[in-house]
Order: C-alpha cells, then sequence, then structure tokens
C-alpha cells in the first residue's frame, strides 16, 4: 500500500517507529503485537509445550538402514539430511500441528551412545498474534532390530529366491569375461546375493524376484539370449492365499562368438538374400553382425531370428591357424560397415607351418586388404586341411570352400617382444564362488591362461568392446625408459582413458582392499 | 493516584466508566464494588452517576464528554437523558446527537480544550462537538486507526496513545494537543488504551490487569503523583458555590 503510494508520486510523510516499554520489565523497545519483550514473552509462553522430547528411532545394524513406519527400511548414514528427514516425520503430527518448522539440525553424539539429538527451531504464535521463535531439542533413542531381509538372512545367509542361470555352451570363457566387466560397470548383479561360477556358465542369485528380472533383462540388453521361467512352489498358505515360490530364469547366450567361421543354414542364408553361405561373426551385442569375407556384404541377425533357427560355429577362434602373406593383389576401396574398416583383397598366403618347408601357397579372398602387406603374419582358418563335417554344409551341392578365410593380423611378433612386461592398466573382477563341479585338474591354469588372452585381445582390439568397459590403472606398473620406444599402435590408448581413471579413483581404493584381503 | 479496577471480572474499564473533570458516569447494575471504587475516589469531588445509555453499560464507548459538556447517541432514551440531566451538575451541557456513528466515545477523543475525532464525522456533529464541549476539533487517526477514541486518552495534563505510534504522529498530536504525550499500553499490552482506563487531571482508573510498569507510565505521563483535586475543582467549586448560594 505504502509503496504504491510512493510510486504514484504521492508525498508519504517518513515514519520512524518508537520505542514503548515493555509490560513487564519496563525495559524499552520496539512495539509489538503483545507488547512485550522477547525474553519476558519467552518466560511466561513456552511455545515447544506439546512437542515431544523424545522418541524412538528403529535402525538395523546389519544394513544401517531405518525403519519408515508401517513397513519399508530406508538406507541413511548419520547425520545425513535423508536420516534428517525420516527424523522429522516421526515427529511431524505434533510438530504441524502445532508449530512452524524453520530449521533442523542433528547435534553430534557418540554413535555407540544410541542417541540421535536433533535441534530445531519454531515459530509459533504467542499472544495477540506475536510469533515467538525458540529452540527444541529432540533425543531420539534408536533402537536397533534387524530388518526382514537381514533377518532372513540370518537365519540362512545363502537365501534366495531366484536364480538365473547364465550359460553358453562353447569350450572357452571369452563371452563370460566380457560379460562380467559390463556387468561391472553397470553395477547389474550389485543385488546378487550370491554369484557361482559352473561349467559351462555363471548361476546369480537374488533375494528377490524382480531383481533378477531386472538382470535378465540387462543381459538380453547386451547379447543374444534365449530364457525361459520357470517356478517351484516352496510352501503356501492357502487360507491368507501366500503362495513362496523359488523362480529359476534360464538363460542361455547363443553360441556364436567374435571371429567365428560360420556356414549358414540355407533358410538363413536366403532369408538374409542369399548370403554367404561362409560367413564371419564380426561382432556380437545385442544382435550378431555376420560378414561374407568374398564380397563384404553383411547383416545383422537379432536374438529373435537366431534361436528361430540356430546353427553353430563351423571353425571358432581355437582352430586359427598362422599364416604368412606373400602378395596382396587387386585391393578395392575401402569401406565401413558399422564402424569397423573393410577392404576386398587378394592375397597370396602361405602356413607359418609349411613355411621353408614346401612351396603350398593360398591365392584367396580376404575382407582385411587395408591391414595386410607382404610379410606379415595373419591369422585364419584353414579349410584345406580342415576336415569338416558339417550338416549345413551338405545341404549346399556344388559348394566349393576356400583355401582359407583370413580372421585377423597376429601381434605375436611384437607381444614376444613386451613379453614379460606388466600392462599399464587393468580391469575389475566379480567375486565368485567356483563350483566344485566346474574345478578339474588344471583347470585354474586353463582359466588364468584365458584371461590372459581375453586381456590380449582387448589390447588388440581397442576400439569396439573396450569402450564398454570401466579401465583401472595399475598401481604397480613402472613404466621404464624403453616402454615409450616400444608402445605401438597396439596398444591401448591410455591417455583417452585418463579421465575414467581419475573418476574412478575411489572404487580403485576400495578394489585395492579388496585385493589386499 | 491511578488505581486498579475490575468491572465484573472485566478489566476494560474503561467500557464501563465516563470520567471527567466534572462528573464520573458509571454503568448501572454492575457489582456494588466498581461503582465504590470510583466513589470512594471521587465523592467528596464530583458527582459520580450511575446510568445507562441505551439500555447499555457500555457507556465509556457510548459517550463523549469533558467538564463542560456531555454527548449522548441517538440511541439513549428520554428518560437516561433525564436522568443525566438532572444528576449532572448544571454547568454541563447535556446533549443528544443525531449520528449515524453511535459509538461516540470510540470517535471522540477529547479533554477540556481539544478534541480528536473519527475522520467520517458529520459536519453537524462536528460543530456540536465544538459547541457543547467548547473545543478545538480535529479529524485524525492515531497510529492509522481512525477509532481515536479507543486507542488514545488524554487529560489537560498529558496523553497516553496506541503503542505503533510513530514518532512523527507523536510530535504533531502533542502539538495539536498542547499536552505532552507518550506511546504506550495497559491491562499487560493491551493497545485499546481508552477502554483500558479512565483518566481526568487527578485520578486515573485502569484494568486490574495493569502492570506495575504500566501504571508509573500512567501516572507520569498524566502527572497523577503531584496532582491534588482541590487545585482544579477549586475554581469549579466557587462557581458551583455562586449558584448554589
Amino acid at each position: 500500500m505504502d509503496m504504491d503510494m510512493a510510486s504514484s508520486g504521492m508525498f508519504v510523510p517518513p515514519q520512524t517507529l518508537g520505542t514503548v516499554l515493555c509490560c513487564i520489565c519496563g525495559v524499552p523497545m520496539e512495539p509489538n503485537p503483545a507488547n512485550m519483550c522477547a525474553r519476558c514473552l519467552r518466560s511466561r509462553v513456552d511455545i515447544t509445550e506439546g512437542l515431544p522430547r523424545h522418541a524412538a528411532i528403529v535402525h538395523c545394524p546389519e544394513c544401517s538402514s531405518w525403519l519408515q513406519p508401517p513397513r519399508s527400511w530406508l538406507r541413511a548414514e548419520l547425520e545425513s539430511p535423508a536420516l534428517l528427514s525420516l527424523c522429522l516425520r516421526r515427529i511431524h503430527k505434533p510438530l504441524s500441528r502445532l508449530v512452524r518448522l524453520v530449521h533442523g539440525e542433528f547435534v553430534w553424539t557418540e554413535p555407540h551412545s544410541k542417541r540421535i539429538h536433533v535441534k530445531l527451531r519454531v515459530q509459533r504464535e504467542a499472544l495477540h498474534g506475536a510469533i515467538l521463535e525458540q529452540s527444541h531439542l529432540v533425543e531420539f533413542t534408536v533402537q536397533d532390530r534387524l530388518c526382514e531381509s537381514c533377518s532372513r538372512a540370518q537365519a540362512s545367509p545363502d537365501q534366495w529366491v531366484a536364480t538365473v542361470q547364465l550359460r553358453q555352451h562353447v569350450p572357452h570363457r571369452r563371452t563370460f569375461f566380457f560379460l562380467e566387466q559390463l556387468i561391472l560397470r553397470h553395477g547389474a548383479a550389485a543385488r546378487a546375493v550370491r554369484i557361482k561360477e559352473t561349467s559351462s556358465g555363471v548361476d546369480f542369485f537374488f533375494g528377490h524376484r524382480s531383481h533378477a528380472m531386472k538382470f535378465v533383462e540387462f543381459v538380453s540388453g547386451v547379447v543374444p539370449v534365449r530364457r525361459r521361467s520357470d517356478k517351484q512352489l516352496v510352501s503356501h498358505d492357502t487360507k491368507s492365499n501366500n503362495y513362496n515360490y523359488k523362480y529359476t530364469f534360464s538363460v542361455e547366450i547363443c553360441p556364436i562368438c567374435r571371429e567365428d567361421l560360420i556356414c549358414l543354414p540355407p533358410k538363413v542364408s536366403n532369408s538374409l538374400g542369399n548370403l554367404g553361405p561362409l560367413v564371419i561373426c564380426a561382432k556380437v551385442s545385442n544382435s550378431i553382425l555376420l560378414v561374407d569375407p568374398e564380397t563384404l556384404r553383411t547383416a545383422f541377425l537379432d536374438a529373435d531370428e537366431y534361436w528361430r533357427t540356430p546353427f553353430g560355429a563351423l571353425l571358432s577362434s581355437r582352430q586359427l591357424v598362422e599364416f604368412i602373406v606373400l602378395d596382396v593383389k587387386e585391393k578395392t576401396p575401402e569401406v565401413t560397415v558399422s564402424g569397423s574398416r573393410y577392404c576386398l583383397a587378394r592375397v597370396e598366403v602361405a602356413r607359418m607351418s609349411d613355411f621353408g618347408q614346401n612351396d603350398t601357397t593360398f591365392d584367396v579372398k580376404t575382407h582385411l586388404g587395408h591391414l595386410l602387406k607382404e610379410g606379415d603374419v595373419v591369422l585364419g582358418y584353414d579349410l584345406y586341411s580342415a576336415n569338416s563335417n558339417d550338416v549345413e554344409m551338405d545341404k549346399y551341392k556344388g559348394f566349393e570352400l576356400p583355401y582359407a578365410i583370413l580372421i585377423k593380423k597376429s601381434y605375436e611378433e611384437k607381444r614376444q617382444r613386451k613379453h614379460g612386461k606388466q600392462r599399464k592398466w587393468r580391469l575389475k573382477r566379480m567375486q565368485m564362488e567356483v563350483d566344485d563341479g566346474a574345478r578339474g585338474r588344471g583347470s585354474e591354469e586353463k582359466r588364468n591362461n584365458e584371461y590372459e588372452e581375453f586381456l590380449r585381445e582387448l589390447e588388440e582390439n581397442p576400439t569396439g568392446m573396450l569402450d564398454q568397459m570401466t579401465i583401472y590403472k595399475n598401481k604397480d606398473h613402472r613404466p621404464s625408459e624403453t616402454a615409450s620406444m616400444l608402445s605401438g599402435d597396439d596398444d591401448l590408448p591410455l591417455d583417452e582413458l585418463i579421465s575414467k581413471l581419475e573418476l574412478s579413483d575411489d572404487e580403485e581404493g576400495e578394489e585395492d582392499e579388496d585385493m589386499a584381503q | 493516584m491511578a488505581t486498579r479496577i475490575q468491572f465484573e471480572n472485566s478489566c476494560e474499564v474503561g467500557v464501563f466508566s465516563k470520567l471527567t473533570n466534572a462528573y464520573c458516569l458509571v454503568a448501572i447494575g454492575g457489582s456494588e464494588s466498581f461503582y465504590s471504587a470510583f466513589e470512594a475516589e471521587l465523592a467528596d469531588v464530583i458527582p459520580v452517576v450511575k446510568t445507562s445509555i441505551g439500555g447499555t453499560r457500555i457507556i465509556g464507548r457510548l459517550c463523549a464528554g469533558n467538564k463542560n459538556g456531555l454527548l449522548l447517541p441517538h440511541t439513549t432514551t428520554d428518560q437516561e437523558l433525564q436522568h443525566l440531566r438532572n444528576s449532572l451538575p448544571d454547568q454541563v451541557v447535556v446533549q443528544r446527537i443525531d449520528e449515524r456513528l453511535s459509538a461516540l466515545g470510540n470517535c471522540i477523543a477529547c479533554n477540556d480544550h481539544v478534541a480528536l475525532t473519527h475522520t467520517d464525522l458529520d459536519k453537524e456533529t462536528e460543530e456540536l462537538i465544538a459547541d457543547v464541549l467548547g473545543v478545538e476539533v480535529f479529524r485524525q487517526t492515531i497510529a492509522g486507526n481512525i477509532l481515536v477514541g479507543s486507542y488514545c486518552t488524554f487529560s489537560n495534563r498529558g496523553g497516553l496513545v496506541h503503542p505503533h505510534t510513530s514518532i512523527e504522529d507523536l510530535d504533531e498530536l502533542s502539538t495539536l494537543l498542547q499536552v505532552p504525550l507518550v506511546a504506550g499500553t495497559v491491562n499487560r499490552g493491551s493497545e485499546v488504551i481508552a477502554a483500558g482506563m479512565t483518566v481526568n487531571d487527578w485520578t486515573a482508573f485502569c484494568g486490574a490487569d495493569t502492570t506495575a510498569t504500566e501504571l508509573s507510565v500512567i501516572e507520569s505521563v498524566f502527572k497523577l503523583r503531584e496532582a491534588q483535586p482541590s487545585a482544579i475543582v477549586d475554581e469549579m467549586r466557587k462557581s458551583l458555590i455562586d449558584t448554589y448560594v
């Protein structure tokens, strides 16, 4: 009102607020609605009357969560904002009815005192509309009680409700090493009660069906899978219509891996426009990328399409043999298919085992024209000496196999030079129990070899897979003088990953502790 | 001296009584102790009259007056008017006025020389106030309140106003009234000054809730400690005796 008058150009006489004497103690003060100084007002009126001074709050000592009545449990640290809001909610009713809350904070107490002190500042109308502000201390007694999930876990620690059986029927564990990194990065198995390694896969156990479902959804988003779910009745109560089930999700990952040579069944080949039939699997995500090495034609096959007519690999990466490149001819321009470059060429190769023994050479078509030059060592499938008994192959009448199919360039030579040196980086591992059935003689060594192979593969193929993982700096690594000289194109571009390293400093610390244990 | 009294458990004594230098009106039908408190203090100086106005007991809020006259609202009955004319001294002019705002006590605050009035009073009423009460009339507000009769009270020696009155307003009012003013409270922090107390030049009656601090403020601003009824009434008594003789 005054503002309106002032802005309209009206003269507003200045108003100086005088002082009056407090009606009780006679001290001069600014007039207020009660015409009483704050001290007298406070001594006469207690605005915190009716507010609780004590309350109880239930805490689970196992998982440090707090009971939010009636049934939910909230995880919160001591002195955290979440805990403060929980405490305030406990005394919300009298608080909201009687006073206006202005401020709330914790007063530090010893954790073992089992007391939480919360200091509030509250406002309330005192006399004739005079609003008084006062601080009020509420003491919460912490009562320890196990929450439902913890008490269940205490009763029998490995009790699970749902299990996900992840399987891939191949002789190696490459896929699982890769999947492990993805799961760690996305924290997909954080809710797992137990993780167990079995002969051809991993079992994940969960406390809730929904956690298992979420995990299955995650896996089916990153690899082509087939799944089915079952449930078994454990107990039931017909009177209250309660049924307890144990759920099992069987998830099978398709057995086709990167670098596998596949002879497509005629049906699939037809549906993909007469692709192949001899194709290489170039990449596996939630769909499979197939590349025909002789024509550079590609096709994506998603999980549904694959499982409609499943097929196996003709030859897989274990059967790769070394060839030496003698000559590269008829290079065509490079093409890019889903992020990777290919170049069709004719190359003359000889098997490494034949080299210097006889004059057997093969003239083959390859998609690696841009990588190869004379004298390179290349890995490929030796179809000339392979004795294939593939059922699908027999369905193609008059189909002639090429002598060899080249898959990737070999960096064995460089690897030899670097032999014995430590890596600058490392990966996180998942804590897994090993099933007794899976443990055999020499299996530990085999596993380590496979893991080493997996790491090597990562080093040589820095683009595709590595982007999906979190990489940690190896603290034990001591950079040597020769390292900079030797670091070649096969090295991981560590500089690019530095941001990831810094972000994951904490986790690294954690992991170090884990490893120390 | 200021006296603390109560009217039937109510501390708003200014509502149920009207005190001037020439007479005192007290509500009828109350407990006898209220009346006798006035009687004990005033009986040998000025008449204390029991009356009602318009059949109600809130006489302090309905009428306005000083030693020269008494203004009554249009709700006053003929009997009441006659009773007051009979009871009050002859030089006090008793006048019933036809004013829309009938709670004259709330709308008019006056001593024997000056009156502050509600801003919306009729022109005729203003003239009547000047004639009957023999005062200069100013239309005023007290700390933004138009009910000047409720929020301030003053005698010929001093005055008490609403506690929120600004210093500028206090200066202006005391210039108009030519008496010292102070902002204060009665009845333990009540802002409705005139309802909580009634005062003339030598005595004051406050509600029983009034604290010692408030009482000392009242006594000092109205100069009640050194005040004696004799000095003030002497001249008046002379004229009274004149008429009686």
